[in-house]
């Protein structure tokens, strides 16, 4: 079922908390809402649930599901399974009694038989590895067990659409780990479209097949993970996946100078403000005459495949971030205290105004 | 936000049976003790608060609030502070035996003290050889007062102190503080509120009490009447007017009680709103 | 567990004060709750079971424990409903004069017991504001049960309301959202999700309510007419004994409605303790 939203607004009293939206979601997509706190990611996937009207404006705004007009249709007419973030599981009930609730409320007429239900039930628990557990009561789970059975719950009613809001906001790193790959799982095999929510950016690019990136009720960009990465429409987007490295100084006559670093730049004259993530400084022992940027290291920690390194500098107004290979790590014989030129392999530039992007690889 | 029964027309229909309701059966009362009292003039009111008898009744009534509530307040206080914060066998037993006084009817409430107390009792019958009676006079009035209204100071404290935990009063021992000034400059800033409206529960239930108090007063005009004797006193001397004027004044005061709560909850919620 | 353990070594405690409240409490539950009623025992051992018998299943106790039940049982059931709706309504909705609807629910607590019976007796007899209305109707309210329920019903509705209340409040709207998204109609929403969550509330306060209206005296006795076998109470039937300075008589009874009011505290607290260890998996 794909979905479609044209010009969703929302004004909460006199805040904006959403200016007017428009997106398509393909039948079968996982799409990711991503952004910092309050830029509005609940407040779409409450829309689209229909837990939250849209704004009634001049010119209203239309949520398709498919072919069908579901914006005035009611929350529980609209066929989608929601995944709340501290889960909403009924506490009066037992793990078996909440993933069958969506059924036994059925009308007559739709509703399986209860040797169906039953079936269907136990099915659905056994998917999320909980069969076992079926006569506990939410209180005597794990937080990572009470989210199964939210989403075992969700899904009993067979939704075509499935909205999850910060899904695994609430559990440790390895729990979310195993819950997201499960989700992927979960979403190729049974084929719905999904939407959640997330602040974390990490989570974001693994999941989905494409993220929506907000920022102050608005939407930045909307992308698939690689291309978000790689190219970012402006400087929110970039700053927002990842850690960034600032440059700032004044270029004249194709040279960037910032106290006594100087750097070679194809730009024209003026004040410049450059942009770089880790991976794309490079560490070495002497200047070249492309550049002269001279560094200390402040503070070096090893994580995973990469090794982290600080460098801080008079002329730097905020320390950089460098990770290098354990090869390179090993090859330099890098330390605290030590004196060191950085190189940058590629930058970009998001002037103010234009909002246009400029980049420029250098060959190393 | 939609939530379950938002729909305008269950919303309209349920807060509108709710206000017709509640006015037939809470308000109307209230507006005819005052339309009763006054049914004959402001001046027929005020003899009939000024009469001799009246007066007595209300100077009793005062006077048993006043003493009963400094018994109520240090055996509440007393019975919060051992009960949260300490853990020792029995604790369960003390808060559920606080209970008591409210589940046991005020008439059999009177009765058990009239048996102890009353000359035929086993203290009653020792104090009469020393010629005390307590029963049928204010001492007797002023028991029965406490035995009911003693929950309520404790009722109101133990739940506040439960949720607010020992942490302050233990960074204050640490840092050298006695016991005494613990309790004044650490416990008692956090649950003054929740006491003073202890009190005024407790106040409104010592004036008020009718049940206990009629079964060991013996109800003597101008000696041990209390304000609500003296009112049935006067209802069933088909005096109504007069009986209303004093039910006028102990309306009176539930109203202030009233005010009071809604006072203390509207500064707690604005408390709560900024922390 | 730990501070348990400190109970056991007997280590000292960390906070002042123990053996002072210890002392204060102790000595005062003694002396004003449990010293009475040895004095309820004493009297009571004066008599014979056979006599004792004898008096708390006389024909007009007996009728008065019928009528006092009945209508108490009556009371809590409407204030069941009333009570409900007027906690729902005072926490899902906004509207003009909500906090004073709010503080008038206090009303019956705060108001006394006598005046709240002399002025329900003056609106519901044939004379009054609301029995002027009902009579030429035929519905008969003062002097009969239906005036007993009445008064019942008037001094304990705060029961229900202030105990549904809270826990209405503490109801995330989660709950309400998963069912609805679900696909639970309001009304099938409301019986499946919520009357599940507020239940033990509502059992409690309509316990405590039809308690209070067991024991009721003050409100009762100017609505009720008062006739043997008909309008009479069982605090009535206490009172009018110890006027007649039957002793053993009042306490006879006496006993029956303290033994029948604690039993009942002691279910109600032991029921909902039973529900809250469920609903927090043992741990609250
Ligand atoms: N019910 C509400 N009433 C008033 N303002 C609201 C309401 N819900 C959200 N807002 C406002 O709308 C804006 C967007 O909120 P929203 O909850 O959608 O943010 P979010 O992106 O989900 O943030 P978070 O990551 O912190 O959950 C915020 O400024 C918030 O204060
Ligand atoms: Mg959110």
């Amino acid at each position: 079922m794909s979905i479609r939203l044209n010009n969703i607004a929302k004004h909460f009293g006199n805040t904006q908390a959403l200016e007017p939206i428009n997106l398509d979601i393909h039948e079968g997509e996982l799409v990711g809402l991503l952004g910092p706190s309050g830029s509005g990611k609940t407040t779409l996937l409450r829309i689209i649930a229909g837990l939250e009207n849209a704004d009634r404006t001049a010119q209203p705004g239309q949520i398709l599901f498919g072919d069908r007009d579901v914006t005035n249709v009611h929350v529980r007419d609209r066929r989608i399974g929601f995944v709340f973030q501290h889960y909403a599981l009924f506490r009066h009930m037992s793990v078996y009694d909440n993933v069958a609730f969506g059924l036994t409320v059925l009308s007559r007429k739709r509703r399986p038989s209860s040797g169906e239900i039953r079936a269907r039930v136990f099915r659905l628990l056994e998917m999320v590895k909980l069969e076992h557990l079926a006569d506990r009561y939410p209180a005597q789970l794990s937080g990572g067990q009470q989210q199964r059975v939210s989403l075992a719950r969700a899904l009993a009613v067979e939704p075509e659409v499935l909205l999850l809001d910060e899904p695994f906001g609430a559990l440790d790193a390895k729990v979310r780990q195993e819950l997201r790959r499960w989700l992927r799982h979960l979403h190729d095999e049974l084929n719905f479209t999904s939407v959640f929510v997330t602040h974390d950016q990490e989570e974001a690019l693994e999941l989905s097949d494409r993220v929506v990136v907000m920022s102050n009720g608005r939407i930045e960009q909307i992308d698939t993970p690689d291309e978000l990465y790689r190219t970012p429409k402006n400087r929110f987007v970039f700053e927002f996946l990842g850690d960034v490295n600032h440059l700032e100084g004044k270029v004249s006559n194709g040279v960037l100078t910032c106290g006594d670093a100087y750097w070679h730049v194809d730009l024209p004259d003026g004040h410049e403000e450059l942009l770089l993530r880790p991976h794309e400084v490079r560490l070495t022992e002497q200047p070249t005459s492309e550049s002269h940027l001279p560094v200390t290291i402040t503070a070096i920690s090893p994580v995973g495949a990469e090794v982290r390194v600080e460098l801080e500098a008079d002329w730097l107004a905020q320390p950089w971030l460098a990770t290098v290979r354990h090869t390179d790590f090993e090859h330099l014989a890098l330390r605290r205290g030590q004196r060191l030129f950085a190189h940058p392999r590629h930058w970009r530039r998001f002037p103010k105004v234009t909002e246009k992007t400029t980049e420029q690889t250098r060959v190393a | 936000m939609r939530r379950i029964g938002d729909a305008p027309l269950i919303r309209r229909l349920l807060i509108a049976t709710a206000l017709v309701l509640s006015a037939l059966f809470l308000l109307l009362p209230l507006v005819a003790i005052f339309a009763q009292a006054f049914s004959q003039g402001v001046m027929v009111f005020w003899t009939n608060v000024s009469n001799t008898f009246t007066l007595h009744a209300i100077g009793l009534t005062l006077m048993i609030a006043l003493l009963t509530i400094p018994v109520c307040l240090v055996f509440g206080v007393a019975l919060a502070w051992l009960v949260t914060r300490f853990s020792f066998p029995g604790r369960r037993i003390l808060q559920t035996l606080i209970d008591i006084p409210f589940a046991v009817s005020p008439v059999v409430a009177g009765l058990i003290y009239l048996l102890l107390y009353g000359r035929n009792g086993w203290i009653g019958s020792w104090l009469d050889t020393y010629d005390i009676q307590l029963m049928f006079a204010w001492p007797g009035i002023l028991m029965v007062t406490i035995f009911v209204t003693c929950p309520f100071v404790a009722r109101e404290l133990i739940p506040l102190m439960q949720a607010q935990g020992s942490r302050e009063e233990e960074a204050a021992v640490t840092l050298g503080a006695s016991g005494w000034t613990t309790f004044r400059r650490v416990t008692l800033p956090n649950i003054r509120w929740a006491l003073l409206y202890g009190v005024i529960l407790t106040n409104a239930r010592a004036v008020g009490e009718f049940g206990a108090v009629s079964v060991v007063s013996g109800a003597i005009r101008g000696q041990t009447n209390t304000l609500p004797l003296h009112l049935e006193q006067l209802y069933q001397d088909y005096n109504a007017v007069g009986a209303f004027a004093c039910a006028a004044l102990l309306a009176l005061i539930a109203l202030l009680t009233l005010a009071a709560k809604a006072g203390l909850e509207w500064r707690a919620s604005r408390r709560e709103a900024f922390a | 567990m730990s501070q348990l353990a400190t109970w056991r070594t007997g280590s000292t405690r960390v906070l002042p004060g123990f053996g002072l409240s210890m002392g204060i409490s102790v000595l005062f539950i003694s002396l004003v709750l449990l010293l009475p009623i040895t004095g309820l025992f004493g009297q009571l051992a004066e008599l014979s079971l056979a006599e004792y018998f004898a008096i708390i299943t006389e024909g007009r106790v007996v009728a008065s424990y019928m009528v006092t039940i009945g209508a108490a049982a009556v009371a809590a059931l409407v204030n069941a409903i009333f009570g409900l709706l007027l906690a729902w309504v005072l926490v899902r909705y906004e509207f003009p004069g909500k906090r004073l609807l709010d503080a008038l629910m206090d009303l019956p607590f705060a108001l006394p017991t006598a005046v709240a019976g002399i002025t329900l007796a003056t609106l519901y007899a044939g004379s009054g504001w609301m029995g002027g209305l009902l009579e030429p109707l035929g519905f008969q309210v003062a002097y009969t049960w239906v005036g007993i329920a009445l008064a019942m019903a008037f001094t304990s509705i705060p029961f229900v309301v202030r105990t549904v209340q809270p826990v209405l409040e503490d109801l995330p709207a989660e709950v309400d959202e998963a069912a609805m998204s679900l696909g639970a109609t309001d009304g099938v929403a409301f019986r499946r999700v919520i009357l599940p969550h507020i239940w033990p509330a509502l059992v409690t306060g309509t316990g405590l309510a039809f308690v209070r209206s067991l024991g009721e005296f003050g409100a009762i006795i100017f609505i009720a007419g008062n006739m043997p076998y008909e309008t009479e109470i069982t605090a009535l039937m206490i009172f009018v004994k110890l006027q007649e300075y039957d002793y053993a008589g009042a306490s006879a009874i006496a006993s029956v409605v303290l033994f029948v009011s604690l039993a009942l505290l002691l279910a109600i607290n032991i029921w909902q303790g039973r529900f809250v260890r469920r609903l927090h998996g043992g741990k609250g």
